[in-house]
């Protein structure tokens, strides 16, 4: 099979290294070469974050370049645009709907663009959006926005079976916060 | 079992089969995660030095004793480090010494993006080359066995992307050493005649170490159906290059990047009809080649600025760009920022509000620089904010010393600090210097120093009395302030510059991002006071948001009630 590749972003801090990291497990669960990628340090510090997941036969790269991802996994809408030309003109953005202004906007010296989803859309990209914050507060936690993420992605993924997702997921999220994150998986899959 | 696995976790796996018994290190992204792994084998005592120097002396020292020994840290700080590595290099090791080194191209989170093959090259190390994580496991054993049977400290090099990057391992069993017996060779003493019979030495060595690059499976001839190209390469790149040309092109992969083969090359390039070097960085198996007579293309497509990718390379070769969208809205940056609640967030107001030239340093603090606070200068390695700002002063006399401070953290400090404010004390410049004191190594992701009186695995340890240290040095001004108490802060900070004497201002909180750190609710806003004037987004929080002609908003996600922007508002609208 072809690589399949996988863009998590968002802006650091925001919990979206646990969600490579119960993908990664899941994608060698299922017999895959699988190459994760991820970038630590100052760019944690509530910079743009992004995880690179490619899944396939054989994986060499441990990148994705532009024009490359079939899947951008966002946690923040202005990260979906912001990482949209890595994405190929067939892929699809799942994202979420919160919006968190960066520091150049903060400080009057930008501008947070209106209207991405649609316009993104007009550009003829498939886009997923939903608005995960909410979900994972009825879920019981804000932190729970990487699983609501996790139950949407896995929607496009069929062949993985609903069980491989519930034991990677309970293989990597602590105990104490297990069962919320169960229903913010549940709920992000429903949509 | 198939395991997915970080390149630095795989290099501290493959440390721990091997029988490695000692690391010590100093923390620095992207190799800090290795020492951490080591540290959860019981069976490796494994320690954070104050500096990259004293770790190597450390591992070497550990060495001398007999037992297997590592030393990890990031590309500068081999710079930190580089006077003991080469005359460790001509004393030879009997127990195995691996020095893991961890390069940054394209810069995440460094301020150069040097080449430590150099190093090895000019400290006569050599140097092995994983590609991705099983390799960075069975290189760090290979790496002691090559140690031992050549008498040599090795180098095992990563970047970012093979340190950061998770592939599939398999594991195997730790296999213990036997420690090596002690014994006293007068010939260790490294002066006049020992140091040129030891030269000596290592030139026997190299010429060994090469004849062994000849027939070593770290370098491997990779021939395939498509001669027309024959590509040579090492680490990261040569993913890369498989991912551009697939399984039919030919690669000569380099393992062993110093000192590398001659016949191996020449061999390989004899069977392709053109040989390209695609390297990361520096053109140094490209200047190889050259220097043996071996016709190559290199540089002269492939860029020596920036990460490689495998778009970049099979644009540089001309191949066209892959099909992307673009939206046309401009995107605003995402810069890292300092945390909401950041200790050292008022230090940076009130430095900018007092108009100070600040000579910064390395850590979270360099975000000083972002904007609204624009309050950083310059910053060139670390420890360079003391020493720097003694030259700085000397060369401008009161008109500077009345309005620059040096700023450095607590692990900086005691890394490289201390000897810069001793040559501010011993010469006599009358100069301010603001120890950031958070209590904790911040940027590399919370590790434990001299200064906050815990060891590496969280046991307690002794702990620097910054206070006693600074005046011990020649300071009899040292002040602390908590630096949240914005009035206080600024008043100290007027009080040391107009002072006639040299003065170390103690900021001290710790970083907000500990866990035993207590964090308040967050803020209100007292909607029918603020009027949105703006003047509490001055401190650049990114709790607080101010839309157009609208009040001040704070996210509640991300406020810990840290109060600093409560002392911004003349109009008490901001409430716990």
């Amino acid at each position: 099979m072809e690589t399949v590749n996988i863009m998590i972003v968002g802006v650091g801090g925001q919990g979206s290294l646990l969600a490579s990291k119960m993908l990664g497990h899941l994608l060698v669960q299922q017999g895959y070469d699988v190459k994760v990628s991820e970038v630590h340090g100052m760019s944690q510090r509530g910079g743009s974050v992004v995880t690179y997941v490619r899944f396939g036969d054989k994986v060499y790269s441990p990148i994705i370049d532009k024009g490359e991802a079939d899947y951008i996994v966002s946690f923040e809408l202005l990260e979906a645009a912001r990482w949209i030309e890595y994405l190929k003109p067939t892929g699809r953005v799942v994202t979420n709907t919160q919006k968190m202004e960066p520091m150049p906007v903060i400080a009057g010296l930008a501008k947070y663009p209106e209207n991405l989803v649609e316009k993104m859309q007009a550009k003829g990209i498939q886009v997923d959006a939903m608005d995960c914050l909410a979900l994972a507060e009825e879920a019981g936690s804000t932190k729970a926005v990487n699983m609501v993420l996790m139950g949407r992605l896995s929607k496009y993924f069929p062949d993985i079976p609903a069980e491989a997702w519930q034991a990677s997921l309970e293989a990597n999220v602590p105990a104490k916060v297990l069962e919320l994150n169960k229903v913010a998986f549940a709920l992000g899959q429903k949509g | 079992m198939r395991e997915l696995m970080l390149g630095n976790k795989a290099i501290a796996r493959g440390l721990y089969e091997a029988g490695c018994c000692v690391i010590s290190s100093y923390p620095g992204t992207p190799s800090t995660e290795i020492t951490e792994e080591a540290a959860k084998y019981p069976e490796i005592y494994c320690e954070w030095a104050p500096n990259e120097k004293v770790a190597l002396e450390v591992a070497h020292g550990a060495a001398v004793g007999g037992k297997r020994s590592a030393c990890c840290m990031k590309h500068v700080g081999l710079n930190v480090a580089a006077d003991p590595l080469f005359t460790i290099s001509y004393q030879g090791v009997e127990a195995g010494l691996v020095i893991c080194v961890a390069d940054d191209p394209g810069m995440f989170s460094s301020q150069n993006e040097q080449d430590s093959r150099h190093y090895a090259i000019a400290a006569k190390i050599p140097m092995l080359e994983p590609s991705d994580s099983q390799e960075a496991l069975e290189f760090a054993k290979i790496a002691f066995q090559l140690s031992e049977e050549y008498h040599t400290p090795v180098l095992v090099r990563t970047c970012t992307r093979i340190a950061h990057s998770q592939s599939i391992v398999t594991k195997g069993e730790r296999q213990e050493v036997p420690q090596k017996e002690y014994v006293k060779d007068p010939e260790r003493v490294m002066m006049t005649t020992n140091s040129l019979k030891a030269h000596y030495r290592v030139e026997e060595r190299t010429k060994a170490m090469t004849a062994f690059a000849e027939t070593t499976h770290l370098n491997r001839t990779e021939l395939g159906e498509d001669t027309t190209l024959g590509i040579i390469t090492s680490s990261t790149s040569y993913q890369y290059v498989r991912e551009v040309f697939g399984e039919k092109a030919s690669v000569l992969k380099l393992g062993l990047s110093w000192p590398m083969p001659v016949e191996k090359i020449r061999d390989f390039a004899s069977k392709v009809d053109k040989v390209l070097v695609i390297e990361e960085l520096e053109p140094i198996i490209e200047g190889h080649c050259r220097q043996i007579g071996v016709d190559v293309v290199g540089k002269e497509q492939i860029p020596m600025v920036d990460e490689l990718t495998q778009g970049r390379i099979a644009q540089c070769l001309g191949r066209a760009a892959k099909e992307t969208v673009k939206l046309e809205d401009a995107i605003p940056g995402r810069p890292p920022v300092m945390c909401a609640g950041c200790p050292h967030r008022g230090v940076f107001y009130t430095l900018a509000k007092n108009k100070c030239m600040v000579y910064g340093d390395i850590g979270c603090y360099t975000l000083g620089v972002m904007p609204p606070l624009n309050a950083l200068d310059l910053n060139v390695c670390m420890g360079a904010s003391c020493s720097g700002l003694h030259g700085f002063n000397i060369a401008g006399g009161e008109e500077h010393e009345k309005h620059s401070v040096a700023v450095i953290g607590d692990s900086t400090f005691a890394h490289s600090g201390i000897t810069g404010i001793a040559d501010i004390a011993y010469n006599g410049s009358n100069s301010t210097v603001i120890i950031l004191d958070n209590s904790i190594t911040g940027m590399t992701g919370h590790q434990q120093n001299p200064t906050t009186g815990k060891t590496l695995r969280g046991t307690p340890a002794r702990k620097i009395d910054l206070e006693a240290l600074c005046k011990a040095v020649g300071f009899d001004r040292v002040r602390v302030v908590d630096p949240n108490q914005l009035k206080e802060m600024d008043k100290v900070l007027k009080e040391e510059l107009a002072a006639e004497e040299p003065s170390i201002i103690i900021t001290r909180r710790p970083c907000v991002m500990l866990k035993d750190v207590q964090k308040l609710p967050p803020l209100k806003v007292d909607l029918d006071k603020c009027n949105g004037c703006g003047l509490c987004m001055k401190i650049g929080c990114p709790a607080l948001s101010l839309p157009k002609g609208g009040k001040v908003e704070i996210d509640k996600t991300q406020c810990v009630g840290c109060q600093v922007c409560m002392q911004m508002c003349h109009r008490d609208a901001l409430i716990v």
